[in-house]
Formats: C-alpha cells, structure tokens, sequence
C-alpha cells in the first residue's frame, strides 16, 4: 500500500508536483500515466525518500520511507536503468545493495538468475546494453522479496521478448498479492499490464480509476462509415438525428447510432458501404483526451498525429 | 522464470530487523570500495608514490650531502625527509577520497545506495570509515618500507634514524595519518560538491594552491593563517625536529588537531548537505 498525500514539490518555479494525492493497492499493476515532465519521476523519486517534498507526504505501510529498518525487504524500485557504477559488475552492485539489508548473498545469485542475467554476473555493468541494464534494475529491485515494488519505465530498451517478460513479470508479482506501480509512457503496453490507472499532468491528478472505467470516460466512441457516396449518407444520417462529422478519406464519424442503424440506413437507400465499424475508445484515445491540455512540450500538430494513429485497427 | 521470484517470500518478511546494523553498511561499504579498480589504483598510485619518491629524495640528499653546512647536519631529520613522498602521495588519496562520492553521483549509484540505506549519515559515516581504516593500514605499510629504505640510504653518509629512537614511530604513525585524514577531508569535499572534478579541484585548491596564496600576504599574517592551513597542519604531524624557520610550524599535536578539524569540517558541512539535499 503506497499512499501519496498532498504532495508538493518545486524546483525552482517549477511546479514539479502539485497537490498530488493517490492511492495504490495491493494486488493490482497500477500504471502511472503522464506526458513527459508531468511530476511522475519525481512523485516516486519522494515516494523512495529520495526527494525532500515542499509539502505533503508519501508513505508506505503508513511509514515515510525514511523510517524503514532494512527497505528492500519492503519495497524494491527501478527508478534509473543506469543507476550503477560501470566498473562494479553486476553481483557486486547487487551484493552492496544485499549486504545493507542484511540479505544473504545466496539470494544476489537467485535474482541474476531471475532476469536471466547469470552469465554476465561478473562483467562489468558498463558494457551492459540499455535491456541488461533494465534487467540488472529489476533484478535489485527484487532482491529483498519486496512486498512493494516501483518501475519507472521498466521496457525502456528492451526488446519485444524482454517487454514480454517484464509484463508478465509485473503481472505475477501483483497476483501474488504485491503492490505494483510502474509509470509508462506507452499506452498500449499500459493498457495490456495495468489493472488500475493513476493519470497526472502538469504535476496535478487527472484520474486515479479502474483502467476500464478510465477508457470509459473518453468520447471516443463513434461508428465509423465509408462510402464512395458519402455525401447523401451523411444528409440521411442527419435528418435521422445521429450526430456526423467528417473523417478523413471519405469517412464519417457518427454518434447516437449503432453500427445496425446505419447500416441499415444505408442499406434502404441502396448505398454502397465500403467500411463500417464501431470505433472503440483505447487506453491512448482516452488518455489524449483527459491529459491534452496538460502536455507542457506541445509538438505542432500533434493531435493531427495521434488521432488518425488509432485508426489502424 | 518468475519461478524462482517467490521463494521463500514469507521467510524473508518474517524475518524484519527492527534496525538496519552499521556492520551491514560497512559491509555494504567495503564491498563498493573493493569493487571498482579506481580503488586499487588510487592506493597502486599513493603508495608507490610514497615508497618510490621518498627513496629518490634520499638519494638526492645523500649526493648533496658533502654541499650542506654543519648546522643544517645538525637540524637535519632522517625520519621526516624518508617519508617525502607522502605529500605527492596525499594527492592520490586525495583524488579516491573525492571519487568514493562523487562517482556514485555522476553513476546514479547514490540512488540505489540510498534506497538501501535511508539514513544518510549512515552511508558517509561507514565509507568513511572504510576508507580510513584501508587507506591507514596500506599507508602505514608504504611508510614502514620508505623508512626503511631511506634509512637504508642515509648510511652511506652515516646518519640514520631506527624506530626506536625519540619521536620516530610516532612520525611514522602520523605519516600514515597524514594521508588517512586527507583523504577524509577530499572525502567531505566530494561530499559537498558532488562532483569528481570540482572535488578534487576543491582538495588541490585547499591544500596546494592556498599556501601559496596566504605565503605571498605580507608577514606575520603569511605564518599565522599558513600554519592553519590543512597541508602544514598536517604536515607539522610529521616532523620529528619542529626544523622549519623560527618555529612557524604547530606542534606534531596542534597539527593533527588542526588537521582532523579541516577533515570534520569539511564531512560535517559534505553530509549536512547529504542528508538535506534531494539525491
């Protein structure tokens, strides 16, 4: 149980974090969705008493970080891929972090084996590529059997098996009952691990909800038609009282009708159809919605760019 | 794969400590210092330093010998000018001191050590205290053998100091911790620039580059500040005969109190600046 409570932290005049309170529980992967810069780095860099906050409080068990005896038997986190000394192997980094918790060394061997990084245990960590890095993060962060455990981007640099792996990583854990909170920026990774999504921008909470009931608050959903004669479809479909826009590529997007209902439409007038599906909003349609006015390194455009992305299937 | 993660999950929660001991930390500590080859080299470099151009000194002295005039004969100190080499020496130690720290900042490395280990104070208090004790006894090992040597070859000119006599052990002893509190003192000043180039540059600043900046104020304020200043402290541990002109230096004592509060300073304000600091 992770709890964040009126979190504030500035660097400078920079609000990084601003009154930010959220939940996570156990037994669920809880993703922690933001555009870059949105305070999620930072939220859980104090979450791991790294960072002092200005006001507000991170606790865990109802502790701050600070007063935990021995932490990595409670809380395992990979907050930097390359946050180890490129001239110390990988045991040895992993032996240091074991012998201040009191773990034994045998266990430095189990998690190696875990992330399936034994055979490079005694070359140094500089030589590493970004997705043994990931994984020598992973593997600290599981040394001490830790009931919660933090990822910050955990598939950067890792290729489609390694991402594999880390979803199913992070499902397991969390069926074994453990807190799982891992921040992404790759919404369809999200939508394939996390159970529950805690959304901020701007360093403020958008939405912290079930991931399904947070698809369900986007707009995104529309049936979506073409036709060669999609001119007389959409006067039709608007005497009808449906809602219709204009999509691209000879398309509409048309609200307040079911697929059925169109179709049909289409169908006593003898117009031809050439597709029509019902556009089920995603993860990402829904998150583009809810943070879009908190992207602080807009890109020109970008919501011509997104948009069209969902498309595809 | 996920088969071994589980294991002994229960037995691991069950057994808590309430404290996280300091020997896990030194532990966690020597394990960090003996890990990287920055550590072996650094003390490759001191202690070679020390031994090699000690005996090279000596040699230089014993060529000149028949050119010194019989009051410098007199004043001069076998023991102290054996172990010159330690100055140079100072700067190798000085540069792991600095590096201990500042290399875990410029890896990330502090994040994972601090993770591990919330208390701060904790984590500088058992590096410093690794540190201390492996520099102390390596550094006591080269200085045994440049005294050694030296003596060796101050005979062909037929002076000589032996452990035994006034004074002389306890210039060996404090040679050693000569260099040992240097090296703390770069410790706190990586610690508080957590840099490795600003550190070592603060180090080669305070213990080089001052003297010779309070040397060239006008007398007696050169000798009053420069006595103070962390080099001649700790140098003044060193000397047998208090030899330099008119008594300027402190006492072997007063230097090694001077000394070890340059290297508190220093460690105090480095792990203030720690524990209040964002990581």
């Amino acid at each position: 149980m992770i709890e964040v409570r009126n979190l504030s932290k500035s660097f400078g005049s920079t609000k990084a974090v601003d009154n930010m309170s959220f939940e996570v529980s156990p037994g669920t992967v809880t993703g922690f969705l933001g555009p870059n810069g949105a305070g999620k780095s930072t939220t859980m860099r104090v979450i791991m008493g790294l960072d002092h906050p200005d006001s507000g409080q991170a606790l865990i068990f109802g502790k701050p970080y600070s007063k935990i005896a021995n932490p990595l038997h409670q809380v395992g986190a990979l907050l930097d891929a390359r946050a180890f000394h490129g001239g110390r192997s990988a045991y040895n980094h992993l032996l240091f972090l074991a012998q201040a918790n009191g773990i034994p060394a045998r266990r430095v061997d189990e998690v190696l084996e875990t992330v399936g990084l034994s055979s490079v245990a005694k070359k140094r960590a500089g030589t590493f590529s970004m997705g043994m890095g990931q994984r020598l993060g992973i593997a600290a962060a599981l040394l001490g059997n830790p009931e919660i455990l933090l990822f910050d981007e955990p598939i950067n640099g890792l290729d489609p098996e390694g991402i594999l792996w880390v979803r199913n990583l992070l499902k397991s854990l969390a069926s074994e009952g453990r807190t799982v909170f891992v921040s992404s920026h790759l919404m369809s990774e999200m939508a394939q691990t996390a159970d529950y999504v805690v959304v901020v921008g701007r360093g403020r909470l958008i939405d912290s909800a079930p991931i399904s009931q947070f698809i369900s608050k986007s707009a995104q959903r529309y049936v979506v038609v073409r036709s060669p004669a999609i001119d007389t479809l959409e006067g039709l479909l608007k005497q009808s009282g449906a809602d219709v826009a204009q999509g691209p590529d000879n398309t509409l997007e048309v609200t307040n009708a079911t697929c059925a209902q169109v179709g049909e439409l289409a169908g006593a007038n003898s117009i031809v159809l050439h597709e029509l599906y019902f556009h089920e909003p995603t993860l990402e349609s829904a998150y583009m919605e809810l943070t879009q006015d908190d992207v602080e390194f807009h890109a020109k455009s970008s919501n011509d760019m997104t948009f069209p992305a969902d498309k595809r299937n | 794969m996920e088969a071994t993660l589980a294991t002994n999950r229960n037995q691991t929660n069950s057994t808590f400590h309430t404290s996280q001991p300091f020997t896990n930390t030194l532990q966690s500590e020597l394990t960090k210092f003996r890990s990287v080859k920055s550590s072996f080299w650094s003390l490759i470099v001191a202690n070679g330093v020390t031994i090699v151009l000690s005996a090279i000194i000596c040699e230089a002295v014993v060529n000149r010998w028949n050119k010194r005039s019989l009051s410098e004969r007199i004043l001069f100190d076998p023991t102290t000018r054996s172990l010159t080499g330690i100055v140079l020496a100072q700067l190798a130690i000085g540069v792991l001191g600095v590096l201990l720290i500042s290399a875990e900042y410029s890896s990330g490395t502090i994040r994972a050590t601090f993770a591990a280990t919330p208390n701060r104070t904790k984590v500088l208090t058992a590096k410093a205290v690794v540190f201390a004790v492996i520099t102390y006894i390596t550094c006591l090992i080269s200085v045994l053998i440049a005294f050694g040597v030296g003596q060796a070859i101050f005979t062909q000119v037929g002076v000589g100091a032996s452990i035994g006599q006034p004074g002389v052990l306890r210039v060996i002893l404090m040679s050693a911790l000569y260099l040992t509190i240097g090296g703390l003192f770069a410790l706190g000043l990586g610690t508080l620039v957590r840099h490795t180039a600003g550190g070592i540059t603060a180090f080669v600043v305070m213990m080089l580059v001052l003297p010779g900046i309070v040397g060239a104020l006008p007398s007696p304020w050169s000798s009053d500040i420069g006595r103070y200043l962390p080099n001649a402290a700790g140098l003044a541990m060193t000397s047998v005969i208090k030899q330099h002109a008119g008594g300027d230096m402190l006492g072997p004592l007063g230097g090694l109190a001077v000394f070890c509060g340059w290297a508190a300073l220093a460690l105090v304000v480095g792990g203030t600046r720690l524990v209040t600091r964002d990581a």
